[in-house]
């Protein structure tokens, strides 16, 4: 029977038990005792001069309460950049001011300019409308294509940069000459320009906020829909509201996805704080679909030409990457670590490449803010390598398997630096590559061709072979490179006084299974029954301290600081143990729940040691401390780096160019794995989300600055037909060396890996039927497929 | 989106410039115009009804006629603010010439963009809006000084013209 318990049993989620039977607490079930609601009033054009703001119209509508325009809050700070990145020339990049509610000028569609407090929604809205209609906003040309934005500086997102370039960053700058020497002087460059395509984030659940204020204390309250909760409160704490952190709760209930979208605070978190304050009553704003389309941050955007350089044997000498990533309207928080510290540094990817340069220009545009979305910077980086692998294996007829690997790293290369500064510490790609032919039954693949060809089909395979830094990350390092805050993590676990155990850990969970797998591990370094553990998230006033669940990062940095606390209660177990034993503490062995005294039949247990805590009847207390509680911080040594293979399958129908995926394998080397079905399901949702982008998704913004995918009408997000059962394995795991548990972390691998794998299968189907087609851009559309082989 | 096309109109140059400036005549062909005033001089108010794919809205705007060359050319462009459903503004560059054989060509190059609910929800659509909404415009227009196609019953002389010309002469 498999292990249905502890470490690396496929425990079933106890989150499922409330998501599945309607019984989560989402932000927009709490409804507090007497609450008003905001609406906000959003631009209808992408660049336009605020010339007056009609805010009297709502006065003395029915139920309006307050209205509040960017005026109000143009002496409070503004919501800051989480890095600070500097230009090739050493010039810090710009940084134009984020506001609450645009003042003076409206700079994307859905940018906020007024916002409405009524005693009803339906009033909100109707006095919204009204003061939408009176206002006078001079419309201006809107700045969207990315090239345009560097080359016309008269016409500038923000008036007081000289141009619209955030920096022109290059990595590593002291590469540059040798890179571009390496590949003047190398047997062969294969050249590809690409375009990573703008996705919309598209969370189940809308952003929602609810702000409180208790005129009593002085306390704040943010209900709000984050993966963040203890950034937000540092940012409209510290940054934008200049309120004392000690008066400011932020709660981040369950939460119905993120993707990154839900990392960063949004004005409309400073906006309900601001006015429950006024009003003395709670508010609360629920976005409807239309305005996440219009305001979540969206991801990728990255218009990018890569070079390989290389000998005739496909043996890599040199990459050269020039990428433009749009950064919208304003700077997001972690818009501009995405594209460069995310994304150049793994432009080495698997292999033993000796030279390697990116150079990243970074845009501003009247479009909404463009952001970390899941892989952030890594699923751009594996694109446009896997791609342009693929491409020269072609020009020069060699076999991608083979190519790949003849330029992995080896196992006794490890650590290993890269030329992008990074220092991978474990791996073994031969491994995950071999697997993956294995469970995607490469040798197979002529007779399945066949079959497909058989029936009127052409049959493509794809690969990609993926790595990427996540863990994110050691603070010292980040530090370095513009980091604005440090990326330990946190939690405290209480052992009570009966026995049962409250861990409060930093990272929240909305998808990722904290609270089973992260009890999974409590329980068996305790030996306790998981179900006597609660994991505590998402709470500021509960928890330590917390930097966010992104980057893969829950397990690897959190959960290791939870399994040091572990280790601290258990030291702790062993002094009283002693005390209560008659014995020393270096006697007190702890295994499976039971402190004994070494070559004894003395013990006790840890619910004993637990309620002895607690009731310290006896305790010598000049050296022993009542109670059961520890607290650890933990800050990696270096980032984790998962890597895998992943093998696709394609039939495209030649008449209509519609792709369809016959089959998708998976071989990921994720280290340790805490619970296999977790795992799996994390891999299953990054590979949609692959397929989504490969396939069927596309942000689309019109010359001027409007959004015309802004509904589920013209927005494909993948379905369940669009996707085939995906085969995962993770059995080639080399753990990582610098935390105890060993893990790496799997949360955006799948997202990462897959784009390159569908499209170089179809790119393959293609060519195998006599087509010589180098790229097409994705989404591979049926009409762009189609296009292409009839071009 | 722009699109250009071209149409015969059985009436001489002059009588089809007269019909492009005369308001009764904007206010017939402008496709759900509920109300329009002004002049040619200082351009019109209209409120037009519409509805674009899933949005229907009542758009209060201007409309303006600008470039004018008599009796050959000018522009036509409107702009509309639709509150919740967003804005529409379009134009259309007109010219007329003499037609071979008698009559008069028309042709006019169209464009339009929407902004806010409509761009959102209905830009799919939103070409062949347009080209609808101008098909529509100078079917009105033609109609208006044409007079309908004859009924084969019909006694000929009192179809030959539309409201307009009937007006005029």
């Amino acid at each position: 029977m498999p292990k249905d318990h502890g470490i690396g049993a496929s425990v079933k989620r106890r989150e499922d038990i409330r998501f599945l039977t309607g019984t989560g607490n989402y932000t927009d079930d709490i409804t507090i005792h007497g609450q008003a609601y905001a609406v906000f009033v959003r631009s209808n054009v992408a660049h336009g001069r605020i010339v007056s703001v009609g805010a009297e119209a709502a006065k003395g509508m029915p139920g309006v309460l307050a209205v509040f325009t960017g005026e109000d809050f143009k002496d409070v700070g503004g919501n800051p950049a989480g890095w600070l990145i500097k230009s090739r020339n050493g010039e810090a990049m710009r940084e134009p001011k984020r506001p609450v509610l645009a003042h003076g000028k409206v700079r994307h569609v859905g940018d906020a300019y007024a916002a409405v407090i009524a005693q009803s929604y339906n009033e909100a809205k109707t006095a919204a409308q009204a003061i939408s209609d009176a206002s006078v906003i001079e419309e201006l040309p809107a700045i969207v294509d990315m090239r345009q934005a560097l080359a016309d500086t008269s016409n500038r997102v923000h008036d007081e940069l000289p141009d619209n370039e955030c920096f022109d960053w290059g990595w590593i700058e002291d590469n540059r000459a040798k890179v571009d020497e390496a590949i003047k002087s190398a047997p062969h460059v294969t050249t590809l320009n690409l375009i990573n395509n703008r996705l919309v984030p598209n969370a189940m659940e809308p952003r929602a906020s609810i702000g409180e204020y208790f005129p009593g204390t002085g306390d704040y309250k943010l209900t709000t829909t984050s993966q963040n909760p203890h950034l937000t409160r540092l940012l409209v704490a510290a940054f934008v509201l200049g309120i004392p952190e000690n008066k400011l709760t932020v709660v981040a209930p369950d939460v119905g996805g993120g993707f990154g979208s839900k990392i960063y605070h949004y004005g409309e978190e400073a906006l309900v704080l601001a006015a429950a304050k006024k009003l003395k009553r709670a508010v609360k704003w629920t976005a409807e679909r239309s305005e996440s389309f219009l305001t979540d941050a969206h991801g990728r955007d990255h218009v990018t030409k890569i070079e390989l350089a290389c000998d005739l044997e496909g043996n890599f000498i040199a990459f050269r990457t020039e990428t433009m990533a749009n950064v919208g309207a304003y700077l997001s928080n972690f818009a501009t670590v995405t594209p460069t510290f995310l994304h150049g540094t793994l432009m080495a990817g698997p292999y033993k490449v000796p030279n390697v340069y990116v150079n990243v220009k970074t845009v501003f545009t009247n479009t909404a803010p463009v952001d970390a979305y899941r892989g952030a910077g890594r699923p751009e980086a594996t694109y446009s390598l896997e791609r342009v692998v693929d491409k020269m294996c072609r020009e020069l007829g060699l076999d991608p398997f083979e190519v790949r690997r003849k330029n992995f790293l080896t196992p006794d290369m490890f650590p290993y630096t890269t030329p992008v500064g990074l220092a991978y510490d474990t791996g073994n790609y031969h491994a995950t590559l071999d697997k993956a032919i294995q469970l995607g039954d490469v040798a197979g693949f002529e007779a399945r061709r066949a079959a497909s060809a058989a029936k009127g089909k052409l049959r493509g395979l794809g690969l990609s072979t993926w790595i990427e830094a996540c863990g994110i990350a050691p603070s010292n390092l980040v530090g370095i490179l513009g980091a604005r805050v440090g990326l330990y993590d946190a939690a405290t676990v209480r052992v009570n006084a009966t026995g049962n155990v409250s861990v409060m850990v930093g990272a929240h969970s909305h998808g990722q299974s904290h609270e089973t797998v992260f009890a999974q591990i409590v329980g068996a370094m305790f030996g306790i029954p998981e179900g006597s553990i609660e994991i505590v998230h998402g709470d500021t006033s509960k928890i330590p301290f917390g930097m966010g669940s992104y980057g893969s990062r829950s397990l690897a940095v959190c959960g290791q600081a939870m399994a040091n606390a572990c280790d601290k209660v258990i030291a702790k177990g062993k002094k009283i143990a002693a005390h209560m034993l008659e014995a020393n503490e270096g006697e007190i062995l702890f295994s499976d729940g039971v402190f004994s005294v070494s070559g004894t039949n003395r013990s006790k247990t840890f619910g004993e040691i637990a309620f002895s805590a607690y009731v310290p009847h006896n305790y010598p207390l000049a050296t022993l401390e009542p109670g059961l509680e520890e607290t650890a911080f933990y800050d990696p040594a270096n980032f984790t780096y998962p890597a895998g293979a992943y093998i696709c399958e394609v039939e495209v129908d030649p008449d209509t160019g519609k792709v369809d995926i016959a089959s998708f394998t998976c071989a990921d080397d994720f280290g340790n794995v805490m619970n296999p079905m977790v795992v799996e399901g994390q891999v299953h949702g990054g590979v949609v989300q692959g397929i989504g982008q490969a396939l069927l998704e596309l942000g689309v913004y019109d010359e001027n600055g409007q959004l015309l995918t802004g509904s589920y009408m013209d927005y494909a997000m993948p379905r369940a037909d669009d996707v085939p059962f995906v085969t995962v394995d993770h059995s080639c795991s080399t753990p990582c060396t610098h935390n105890a548990l060993g893990v790496k972390g799997c949360g955006e691998a799948g997202a990462i890996g897959s784009p390159p794998a569908v499209v170089n299968a179809v790119l393959d189907a293609l060519n195998r039927a006599g087509k010589k087609i180098d790229h097409i851009d994705m989404p591979l559309t049926p009409s762009r497929v189609w296009s292409a082989m009839n071009a | 989106m722009k699109l250009a096309e071209e149409r015969h109109i059985a009436a001489e140059p002059a009588v089809v410039w007269a019909a492009v400036l005369d308001p009764d005549v904007l206010k017939q062909c402008v496709p759900g115009c509920e109300s329009l005033t002004g002049s040619v001089a200082d351009g019109f108010e209209a409120v037009v009804v519409q509805k674009v794919g899933p949005v229907k809205a009542r758009f209060a705007g201007k409309v303006t006629l600008s470039d004018i060359v008599e009796g050959r050319s000018l522009r036509i462009s409107g702009e509309g603010q639709g509150g919740v459903a967003g804005y529409a503004k379009g134009g259309a560059n007109v010219a007329m010439a003499p037609a071979k054989g008698g009559g008069t060509t028309l042709t006019y190059e169209v464009e339009a963009a929407v902004g806010g609910k409509i761009a959102q929800l209905g830009s799919r659509i939103i070409e062949g809006f347009a080209k609808n909404m101008a098909g529509q415009f100078f079917d009105k227009f033609q109609l208006a000084i044409e007079g309908p196609p004859p009924a084969e019953d019909a006694p000929e002389e009192e179809q030959k013209k539309g409201w307009f010309k009937r007006l005029i002469s």
